[in-house]
């Protein structure tokens, strides 16, 4: 049991698909001009990570090596088809704001990625661990940029109706797509400093 | 039906790459020289104007049967076809293209810029014109985004950039003024 959990921490923070493995930027920089956009996709593709690997641990005696990618792909688009017809449902304000960015988690690297390096070739219980960790650590990423983007760009952050946070700053940029360029390109230069200096 | 917004739109006001974001990836990935870049962005034009045609007449298909919620397992399965596809042809016509391009030809198909035109051309509600003339303009605005960069990362290459920042983080930055001048052409339409 320890064992998978240090797995999934490994998986949050060493292996961080954004920070560490530069995947899936597509979604981190469009949808984290707010707080909860950010923290809206996050769950929504850890759901994503979560169902696919774990479906994709379960056959993967079953699937021939040269059949996998388009068997994976079309196993991540039924679950992605899934959740964006559970969030039109249930969280339609959020599905609006996320637009295209919810069918475009079909071609986050970050799925497929952990589906061909890890789901394919480990048994149920790992895997599931390891899709966890990797979701909650694309979360904690987007929650990590969406909040500096929001907080700096529109001096507040808003969760659900509520304005949680308000400070006297109003960067607008931050909260345009030049903004987000900017503040992934600063955090990831940040990590290589810290990298650099242990 | 005017074409005109949708060209300027796509090339410009909502540049695939730097306002949208959508093929970021190959992006960062393949800018570092002006040639290579030319290439993807040419075969990413080309995939992106057929994928364009050929998923509106797919999706005129899934309404006619009360499908529509399959679009996401049919565009992407059309995607990877098409992409398979046009490997083959530039395979047989040209060489130096192909091995130009290696490993990124079939990573196309999990661009997001590809599948994301595909969605744009059904939320915008375009006819088959529109649907293709967007694909166009779209592949346009990311060769020209893909061409800037590689441009600028040929002269980064010799600077002298500080240590942390080499790499992706200086590529990004880069791209945040690049993004934020095409924010210049947001009052165009």
């Amino acid at each position: 049991m320890s064992n998978n959990l240090a797995l999934m921490i490994r998986a949050a923070i060493q292996k961080n698909p954004i920070f560490i493995l530069l995947l899936g930027l597509c979604p981190t920089l469009a949808v984290t001009s707010t707080f909860e956009d950010g923290i809206g996709m996050g769950l929504a593709t850890t759901f994503v990570l979560l169902f696919s690997c774990g479906l994709i641990s379960l056959i993967r005696k079953l699937v021939p090596g040269e059949i996998r990618i388009p068997a994976f792909i079309v196993i991540i688009a039924t679950f992605v088809t899934l959740i964006s017809m559970m969030m039109e449902a249930y969280t339609p304000d959020l599905f609006q704001r996320l637009g295209i960015y919810i069918p475009l988690i079909v071609v986050n690297c970050i799925v497929l990625g952990k589906a061909l390096s890890f789901s394919y070739k480990n048994p149920i219980t790992p895997s599931l661990f390891d899709a966890l960790g990797t979701g909650l650590g694309f979360t904690g990423g987007l929650m990590i940029i969406a909040g500096i983007r929001e907080l700096v760009g529109q001096g507040t952050i808003q969760l659900m109706g509520n304005t949680v946070v308000t400070i006297p700053i109003n960067m607008h940029l931050m909260v345009l797509p030049p903004g987000a360029l900017l503040t992934v390109g600063l955090l990831l230069a940040a990590f290589n400093w810290v990298g650099d200096r242990r | 039906m005017n074409l005109l917004p949708i060209i300027i739109g796509a090339i410009f006001v909502q540049n695939f790459v730097l306002m949208r974001f959508l093929g970021i990836c190959p992006f960062i990935g393949v800018s570092k020289r002006t040639g290579p870049a030319f290439g993807m962005g040419a075969a990413v034009s080309l995939v992106m104007t057929v994928a364009s045609f050929a998923t509106w007449l797919a999706y005129r298909f899934l309404e006619a049967n009360g499908l529509e919620y399959l679009k996401i397992v049919v565009f992407i399965f059309v995607i990877a076809s098409l992409v398979q596809i046009v490997e083959i042809v530039v395979k047989a016509t040209s060489k130096q293209l192909y091995s130009a391009l290696g490993i990124y030809l079939p990573l196309i198909t999990t661009n997001c810029a590809v599948l994301g035109a595909a969605f744009l051309n059904i939320s915008e509600g375009y006819n088959l014109l529109e649907s293709i003339v967007h694909g166009i303009s779209a592949g346009m605005g990311f060769t020209l985004a893909l061409l800037l960069m590689s441009g600028i990362r040929e002269q980064l290459e010799l600077g002298d950039v500080p240590r942390p920042f080499r790499g992706v983080p200086i590529a990004f930055i880069t791209a945040a003024f690049m993004s934020l001048a095409f924010l210049g052409f947001s009052t165009l339409l």
